[in-house]
This record gives structure tokens, C-alpha cells and sequence, in this order.
């Protein structure tokens, strides 16, 4: 399902590596505000739509704090969508249950529903894919690591992003080299594909084996140690605190709703 | 199967993040008392070779289609179960954060389904004990089919128990399971042979790379397996069942839309109880959405609050929040000097 | 000085699959020498390289770096005193930015992480890569990536400075930093290399290694002059002396 698009995990990388006051942010403030809003936007009741708008604030802000262009997370988006779409469209054709809207309109209530799965789709995944970009995968494993992460879990984290792009280089120049030999551009049979891969693994274990080596050149023990230079300062404190808030009101209260009342001066 | 945040709910996604947590942390103090340092880079090349391994396709006789390596059985086989979860759960994390392909929060869902089943299930009690000492007898070729075929049901009737008492999807439990089971039968089978091919060719090429699998070749742990895979099975249907007393019956009615709504009613209370306890949220947190509604409403369905949202205040009060929520961001993106 | 030494008596070594790599290897070279290490594909120079810090251990003889025998349980010593630069640095460029790369030995010896970034900083500055600190190491091209590398062996102020291939996959001009930074270091230098120009510039001595035997050692210009040796052992005469010494 997910292809090994070296280049996705590249333009990310590059990204983290901006300079901005967001990517400033120590990670640890970054990551417990993104699973908050994860939480918050997961607890509404199914059917709700306007009331999960104000969250939109928290992805738009941090994305765009950052400098992280628009049009990047709109394309992360659609290519991840498809497996929210297809299992959030069985809820218009069975949930039929008629929901008024305004003007006279009715609607199946499972559109509703749809809608809904589709905002928090939306909502989580660009505020994941923000909390990546703004942050960087050795500063965010460096920081959840702290948050209570476990080392053993945090150092693969960071080798298996070190070598996606040393093992993906060698499986194109494979592919690559394949399709120079082939003539119709199929995908090879079985027996084929069994060594390719196969070649390909043992490559990857003679590499390991290296890197290991090269660990134990330089006193390497079992224990990967960190620099970790991050500092948590007041500025992470205030966005922590300001986010947290924020989530908290507009889960209690239907802002929006309270908004469009004041707007059209139903309120008393 | 990766799930996504929009369709758990978070008493679902935060019993299972509890669960993949603890098997992990478990699994990390296993791998270090094995003192096998050389695991720490073999663990994160392994990862990346799993990444990388999804770019080279095979042909599937006879479809015009073609499959590659899923990484779970074959992980498992190369490092053992403990630090193949480790692999696994990485793998997954990186998708997630990078592609998108699986939500944060549903991350301990994912790790879950699709580490835990090859890793502690398909691994140990059907491919260990039935493989045999040859990995290119077509023994040890059924072994990895059957493996990754039961490791990928036990993890695809999860993701549908997940979604059902997630309660987001109308999806009932029946159809899905009939609308997943035979997708995963098909994905099985591809992954058992791709990892039974490379792990053939890595034995003949360097048998030292294989461990070998623990002499006893006795059926005892493959029945255990089995036995596991039906009572997980079982153990859920019969849920869904007593609280449907009619079992598949019902869920061919949800699906003609005539029986009463309420997929996975009993389940989703008891979740909403536990949820409670935990304090997600207390009073906002799961709205039972199912609750029969008590005035007497026209209409078979009894409806929950989905009024409050559907107001014309609502409306405009959504899209001014929108519209301001544009405006910051445009107003917060840092302006680039000329460099 | 005397743990500035490199020594290798009579050693053997066969690996699991039953090649036979070194068949009685002796050398000994001395403190602040530069000494390059040639021979074909397959002649067993990475190999006896991996000797020299106790990543593989002899299944004969001994390798001795000053007073010690190199054994298992010196090996964590010797590799303070011996740095090994690896012929591929996405092998041994594993952290995630340059600066925890560099870190990671003077981490592994005990530093304090302040101590450790410090030491970090100047390894890098040595090499001029200052500017790289804060990159992943991926980003960098072959020739930052083999200086980012030496720094990183350098964090740990070794006394002898041993390099696989380390001209391998450089461009002109990174090539030419790199023999600059080497000429410019007073370590004991032993560099395994096929770039024969490289070691008339920066080696002093040369040991010729074929089938797992020295089978020539000496002054590099004696050595690499003689045209019959080097084409027996699948290596040519440098231009540069060709130039200096017109026959």
C-alpha cells in the first residue's frame, strides 16, 4: 500500500529542516498539543460537522507558521484518502435516516456521517502530517523519547528513516536495471522476483553488518546516546497551554454555532 | 488495512495504543536482554528494506496483477518475534507520519493488527512448527501461505472489530467482515508466497541468515495456533452475536436497511462505560449514538442530536470560523526574506 | 610513543565461508608514518584493515598496536587509539544530523554532552564542515559526506588513522580537498586505496598485497615504479612518476 517514495520522505525531510518560528517550537510541546487535537477531534459524535470548523485553526497555524506549502498537504491529502472514502461512503447508503438543513433541504443522515469522516480525516492527518514537517524525525524521536518513548523504539525509528533512502536507492538502481533487461515491461515471475529480493536482502544485511562495525569502531556499547539539545522554554509552555485551551473550549462549546448567532443576532 | 483516525473513536484508539505500547515496551526490554547489539542496525536496515522491498512487484500468474512482500512473516523469520513487532511498529510510525497511510491515533490499532498476528500468532505457532528445517521444500512453502494468510485474517477481522465498535461507520459487522475476509484470503496468499520465495532463495545463498527454526517439527503449536486464531474469532462473533441474537441474520438486514439500527449496540456501551472511567472527555466524549432517542419521534430510526450542527447559525458560524481560520494562517506564514 | 605502533606478525585469517583471506600478513609500521596499502580486488586489504581495530580478530598471528596484542578484550582500548574511516560513509554516517553523527564516539567514551557537541564542533571545524552541523548526513555529497566521516574518527583524537578507499566515489575537487586534509593531519596514517596518485602525494610507504600475502613493501616511488610488480598484481605505474622519473 504505501509505496517507498524515497522522494515524499525527502521533501518532508527538507522541510523539517526550514527555519521558522514552528519548527523552533521544542517537539515535545509540538506532539502533546497534535495528540490532543487528535483526541479532541476523534470524541465528537459522528454526525458532527460545523462544530469541528474551529479546528481547523490549530493544522492552518502550525502549517503555516512553519512555511509549509498549502498545496503539499492538500496533495498528501487526496493520495491518502482513498481508505476513509471508501469506508465512509457505506454510511450514506445505510444510515438513510432524513436530517433537516437549513433552507428545507433533507439530506440522508449518513451524508452527514460521510461528511464528518471526511473533515476529521482532513483534520487529523494534516495536523499529523504538520506536526512531521514543522518538527523533523530526529528532534520529534529525540522528544518523544523523553515523553516516555522507549530508547530501543526511538533509535529504530531513526535508523529505519537513516537507511530508507540507502535501501531505496539500491532497490531503483534494481528495478531500474530490470527494466533495461525486460521487454514489455511486465512485473517479473515469481522465481525472478525471489532473487531480485533476495539479493536485495542480503545487500541490506551486509550493510547492517557494516554499520555495526562502524558503531563498535566508535565505542559503541548497546546504548545510543544523544546530544539532545532541546531546551523547553516559555514560549513552549504558552503554545501548550494556549492550544490545550483552545481544544478544550471548542470541544465544550459549539463555537461556530455561538458565532452564527451572533452574526445573525439570534442571540438574546 | 491501515486505519485511519477518522474512523476510531478514542476509547477504541486508546485501548489499542495501550495495548501496542505495553507489547512494545515489553518487546524493547526483551531485545536488550538478549545483549545481541548487532541487532540495533539490523532492526533499522531490516525496516528500510521493508520500504524498499514494496517498490519491486512479481506477476501473479494467470491475473495480469501483481504483488510484493508485506514484511510482517518475513521480519519475523529473520529476527524473531521481539524484534520483528519493534520492525513492524516502525514501519508503520513512518507511514503514518510521512505518508499519511494510517492515522496517529490509530497507529495502536495498525501496530496491533498487523504486527502482533504475524509476530506473536502466524510466526511461532503455524510457521515455526510446520516450515521443517528446508526452506525450499514445499513444506515450508505452505508454512509461510498458511502463516500469512492467518496472520492476515486475525489482523483484518480486527481492524473490522476496531471500525464496528468505533461506531463512526455504518459498515455492520457482518458485511464488513464478508467484504474483508476475502480481500485479505487473496493478499495472504500473495504475501506467503513472496516471503516463502525470498526467504527460500536467502537460505540457499546464505544459510546462516535464516535462523533455523527449533527442531521439534511437532503440529502441537500449529493447533494451538489455530485454536488461538478460532477463539479470538469466535470469542467476537459471539459478542456481536448475543447482542444480536439473530447474528448474520441481522447484519443481511442492516444491510437491506430494514432492522433496527444499533450495529454493535452492547459493545459501544461497554466502551462508553470504560470511556467514562478513563475520563476521555467525560461528558462529550462518546455520545451513544445508537441510544433509541426516548420521545416518540415519527420515523422507524430513532435519530440522535444532529440538530444542533444543522442550523442556519451553525452554518454561518462554521464558515466565519473557517474564513478567520484562513486569515491567521495567511497572516502567520513567515515572510521570506530575499536571500 | 611506543602506542603509536602497528604491528601484524604472521597473521591469518579464513572467513565462515572458508575463503582464505590473509595467509601470514607481517608489517610493522611506526609512529606518524604514512603508509598505503595496495593491491587488487580481492587481495585482502579490507580485510586486514579490520584487523587493525579488532573488527575481525586473527585466526593466527597477532596484530599488536603498541604494547597490545589486539584480542577481544582490548579491542574497546585499541579503538580509542586506532580510528577507522569505512570505505562507505553512508555505512558509518548513521545519526541523524552531522553533529550527533560526530558526537557519537566521544559520547560512547563518556563525555558529557556539552564536552561531546564541543569536541563535535572542533572535529568538524578540523575539516571544515561547520557549516553542515545541523544536516542530515544524506544531504551532503560524497566528498562532505567522507570529510563528515573523518571528523567523526578525529572526535576521538586517535593516534593512528586508518581509511578504506577513502577517495572512492569523489569528484576531482573533492578529491583534492581530501588529500590536502590528509597531508595536513600528523597522525599515523594507514590508508588501503586503489588511487595510486593519492599515495604518491600523501603515503611515504607503500605495502603491495595480493592473494592475502605482502608481496612487496617499501619507499612508495621504489615500489610503484616497478612496472613488471605492479602489472603482476593487477595495478599500473602512477603518470605522476612516469613525469618525474622519465625512463
Amino acid at each position: 500500500m504505501a509505496m517507498a517514495h524515497g522522494g515524499t520522505v525527502q521533501r518532508m525531510d527538507e522541510l523539517a529542516a526550514l527555519e521558522s518560528p514552528a519548527h523552533r517550537l521544542d517537539a515535545r510541546a509540538k506532539a502533546v498539543v497534535t495528540f490532543a487535537f487528535l483526541v479532541a477531534v476523534m470524541s465528537f459524535p459522528r454526525h458532527e460537522v460545523v462544530a469541528l470548523a474551529p479546528y481547523v485553526l490549530y493544522p492552518v497555524a502550525l502549517l503555516s507558521l512553519g512555511g509549509i506549502p498549502a498545496r503539499w498537504i492538500l496533495k498528501k491529502l487526496l493520495v491518502a484518502a482513498p481508505f476513509a472514502l471508501f469506508i465512509g461512503l457505506f454510511n450514506p447508503l445505510l444510515d438513510r435516516q432524513p436530517v433537516a438543513l437549513p433552507g428545507g433541504l433533507f439530506v440522508a443522515a449518513g451524508w452527514l456521517s460521510f461528511a464528518s469522516i471526511l473533515a476529521r480525516f482532513a483534520l487529523t492527518v494534516s495536523a499529523a502530517l504538520a506536526l512531521v514537517a514543522c518538527t523533523g524525525m530526529d528532534r520529534l524521536c529525540a522528544g518523544l523519547e523523553r515523553l516516555g518513548l522507549p530508547r530501543a523504539f526511538a533509535v529504530q525509528l531513526l535508523f529505519l528513516h537513516r537507511y530508507l533512502f540507502v535501501i531505496s536507492d539500491e532497490a531503483r538502481r534494481m528495478r531500474y536495471g530490470l527494466a533495461l533487461r525486460t521487454a514489455d515491461g511486465r512485473a517479473p515471475s515469481l522465481r525472478v522476483y525471489g532473487s531480485l529480493l533476495g539479493h536485495l536482502l542480503l545487500r541490506s544485511m551486509d550493510r547492517a553488518q557494516r554499520i555495526y562495525g562502524a558503531m563498535l569502531a566508535r565505542g559503541f556499547d548497546g546504548e545510543i546516546r544523544i546530544l539532545g539539545t532541546a531546551r523547553w522554554t516559555a514560549r513552549d509552555a504558552l503554545f501548550t497551554t494556549g492550544w490545550l485551551a483552545f481544544f478544550a473550549a471548542a470541544r465544550f462549546w459549539n463555537l461556530p454555532e455561538f458565532a452564527g448567532r451572533l452574526l445573525t443576532g439570534e442571540l438574546r | 488495512m491501515h486505519m485511519a483516525d477518522a474512523l476510531i473513536s478514542p476509547a477504541v484508539g486508546g485501548t489499542m495504543w495501550a495495548a501496542s505500547a505495553g507489547l512494545l515496551a515489553w518487546c524493547a526490554r526483551k531485545i536488550r536482554q538478549t545483549l545481541d547489539h548487532r541487532l540495533v542496525p539490523m532492526m533499522g536496515v531490516l525496516g528500510a528494506f521493508i520500504f524498499a522491498s514494496q517498490m519491486i512487484n512479481f506477476s501473479i500468474p494467470g491475473t495480469g496483477s501483481s504483488g510484493h512482500l508485506g514484511g510482517g512473516l518475513i521480519l519475523a523469520i529473520l529476527l524473531g518475534p521481539h524484534a520483528a513487532f519493534l520492525v513492524i511498529a516502525s514501519v508503520l510510525t513512518v507511514q503514518a507520519l510521512f505518508f499519511a497511510d494510517g492515522g496517529l491515533l490509530a497507529l495502536g490499532c495498525n501496530i496491533w493488527n498487523l504486527g502482533f498476528y504475524p509476530a506473536f500468532i502466524a510466526f511461532p505457532f503455524i510457521y515455526k512448527p510446520l516450515a521443517g528445517a528446508n526452506r525450499a521444500t514445499p513444506r515450508a512453502w505452505a508454512a509461510a501461505i498458511l502463516a500469512a494468510v492467518i496472520g492476515l485474517q486475525l489482523g483484518a477481522f480486527s481492524v473490522v472489530l476496531e471500525t464496528t465498535a468505533s461506531g463512526i461507520s455504518e459498515l455492520p459487522f457482518g458485511s464488513f467482515v464478508l467484504l474483508m475476509s476475502p480481500v485479505h484470503l487473496a493478499i495472504g496468499i500473495v504475501e506467503g508466497l513472496a516471503t516463502a520465495t525470498v526467504v527460500a532463495f536467502v537460505a540457499r545463498a546464505r544459510p546462516e541468515a535464516v535462523p533455523s527454526p527449533a527442531g521439534s517439527a511437532s503440529l502441537k503449536p500449529a493447533l494451538i495456533g489455530l485454536g488461538i486464531a478460532a477463539l479470538i474469532v469466535g470469542g467476537a462473533v459471539s459478542w456481536f452475536a448475543s447482542a444480536h441474537p439473530d447474528g448474520l441474520e441481522w447484519s443481511i438486514a442492516k444491510v437491506s436497511g430494514r432492522e433496527e439500527v444499533g450495529g454493535g449496540a452492547a459493545l459501544h456501551e461497554k466502551l462508553a462505560r470504560v470511556q467514562e472511567k478513563t475520563a476521555f472527555l467525560p461528558d462529550y466524549g462518546f455520545q451513544p449514538a445508537e441510544e433509541p432517542a426516548a420521545e416518540g419521534e415519527p420515523g422507524p430510526e430513532p435519530w440522535p442530536a444532529v440538530s444542533a450542527g444543522t442550523t442556519v447559525s451553525g452554518v454561518v458560524g462554521g464558515l466565519l470560523v473557517l474564513l478567520v481560520a484562513g486569515a491567521a494562517g495567511l497572516a502567520l506564514r513567515p515572510r521570506r526574506v530575499a536571500s | 610513543m611506543s602506542h603509536h605502533i602497528v604491528e601484524a606478525r604472521d597473521v591469518h585469517y579464513t572467513y565462515p565461508g572458508g575463503h582464505e583471506a590473509l595467509r601470514g600478513v607481517s608489517f610493522r609500521i611506526t609512529h606518524g608514518e604514512a603508509v598505503a596499502v595496495v593491491g587488487p580486488n580481492g587481495a585482502g586489504k579490507s580485510t586486514l584493515l579490520q584487523h587493525l581495530n579488532g573488527t575481525l580478530l586473527p585466526a593466527r598471528g597477532e596484530v599488536r598496536i603498541g604494547d597490545d596484542p589486539v584480542t577481544r578484550d582490548t579491542a574497546p582500548r585499541i579503538r580509542r587509539a586506532v580510528g577507522m574511516v569505512f570505505q562507505d560513509p553512508d555505512d558509518q554516517l548513521f545519526m541523524p544530523t552531522v553533529l550527533e553523527d560526530v558526537a557519537f564516539g566521544p559520547l560512547n567514551h563518556g563525555l558529557a554532552p556539552e564536552a561531546a557537541a564541543e569536541r563535535a564542533r572542533a572535529a568538524l571545524e578540523r575539516v571544515g564542515m561547520s557549516h553542515a552541523a545541523d544536516q542530515p548526513p544524506y544531504r551532503l555529497s560524497a566528498g562532505e559526506k567522507r570529510a563528515v566521516s573523518i571528523a567523526g574518527v578525529l572526535a576521538l583524537s586517535p593516534d593512528v588513522l586508518v581509511m578504506d578507499e577513502p577517495s572512492s566515489n569523489l569528484d576531482p575537487r573533492g578529491r583534492r580537498r581530501l588529500m590536502e586534509l590528509l597531508k595536513s593531519f600528523e597522525h599515523t596514517k594507514i590508508i588501503a586505496t586503489h588511487d595510486l596518485e593519492l599515495v604518491v602525494e600523501v603515503c611515504s610507504r607503500v605495502i603491495l598485497l595480493d592473494g592475502g600475502l605482502v608481496k612487496a613493501e617499501g619507499p612508495v616511488v621504489q615500489v610503484l615504479n616497478d612496472e613488471p610488480l605492479m602489472l603482476a598484481h593487477g595495478l599500473e605505474r602512477p603518470h605522476s612518476l612516469r613525469h618525474r622519473h622519465p625512463h
